[in-house]
């Protein structure tokens, strides 16, 4: 019978497979991963995010 | 043996705690002057201000201080991997747990790194003599790269060689090869362990120190369409427009609530 931890650790894998080769993307000499790319992808993401989401201020005061 | 002067020995009266600055012929002391001038630029209240101006209120001002906070569990991580050596983090759950959380520490400082240096360069954050600011933060970037390359050197797996394989080509058409050698293990574990964080760590602290001395650059005014131009607008002396926020909306408390005091603008 697997245990909790074998079955956590398969059902964490099946999401993410990452027991291969890593995938590579190219543009002309430039290569790059997707790893990298996806990384670069979320930082965008959390650069607008940062700009866009307001800031919970202290005490509710407007100042 | 002792000797008996036959005079009574009195304890020595400590001095005050503010002695030297009430003594005039301990003024001209290179420490006094020191001193003197360290206070001068940064007095306590403004190296560890309560409260901050109100622009400050938005995340994007989060992330160099998200930054300093990775930076400080990548060295703390680093001391205990230093300390308990590569056998406890290479077999041990706990040290491979450390060496994990070392790990993404790192990607988490550069992550927030970037995101923080993307901010201040749309804000052109060296306006108002912020100039020496921006450079620390893009030597400390710089630096923190090697470091971070030479932590990937250390790995002590067939990454670590494929990268110094990879690596040592580049390195030696720079010429550096000669005195920096990639695939020279020893070499890099010294310099990833003891030059390079150090360097980091005296870099961000300056960078820090000069956030304090120079103050947290404001955004650029909004145009106004339907009145006179922002208050305080003017040029620095680099010629980009510089910013005085108008001085009701200034301050923000940092440690509680926020009652719009008014004070003088932080000069931008």
């Amino acid at each position: 019978m697997p245990t909790v931890s074998a079955v956590t650790t398969r059902l964490v894998g099946s999401l993410i497979d990452l027991n291969h080769p890593g995938h590579y993307v190219h543009w002309g000499f430039i290569q790059m991963s997707v790893a990298n790319l996806i990384l670069i992808g979320l930082m965008v993401v959390v650069f607008v995010a940062a700009i866009l989401i307001p800031f919970r201020r202290h005490g509710g005061g407007d100042r | 043996m002792s000797i008996d002067t036959g005079t009574p020995v009195q304890a020595p009266t400590p001095p005050p705690a503010n002695a030297s600055a009430d003594l005039p012929e301990d003024a001209a002391q290179w420490s006094a002057r020191l001193r003197r001038s360290a206070v001068k630029a940064l007095p306590p209240e403004r190296l560890m201000p309560d409260r901050q101006p109100a622009y400050v209120a938005s995340w994007i001002y989060v992330f160099g201080v998200l930054t300093v906070s990775a930076l400080a569990v990548v060295i703390a991580t680093g001391t205990v991997l230093a300390i308990m050596g590569p056998t406890w983090w290479h077999v041990s759950t706990v040290g491979l747990f450390v060496n994990s959380l070392h790990l993404w520490s790192v990607e988490v400082f550069f992550f927030t790194m970037i995101v923080h240096l993307w901010g201040k360069f749309f804000m052109a954050a060296w306006r108002g003599k912020r100039r020496a600011t921006w450079i620390t933060g893009v030597v400390s970037f710089v630096v923190s790269v090697g470091a971070a390359f030479t932590g990937y050197l250390s790995q002590q797996n067939f990454d670590s060689q494929w990268i110094s394989t990879q690596a040592k080509d580049g390195i030696n058409s720079t010429g550096a090869g000669a005195i920096f050698n990639v695939t020279n293990f020893g070499q890099m574990l010294m310099w990833h362990i003891v030059l390079l964080p150090l360097v980091v760590v005296a870099l961000v602290g300056l960078h820090v120190l000069l956030v304090r001395l120079r103050g947290v650059v404001p955004p650029f005014a909004a145009p106004d369409e339907h009145g006179p131009a922002p208050a305080g607008r003017s040029e620095g002396p680099d010629g980009i427009p510089d910013v005085v926020v108008p001085t009701d909306a200034v301050v923000v408390a940092t440690n509680g609530s926020a009652n719009g005091h008014t004070t003088n603008g932080e000069r931008a």
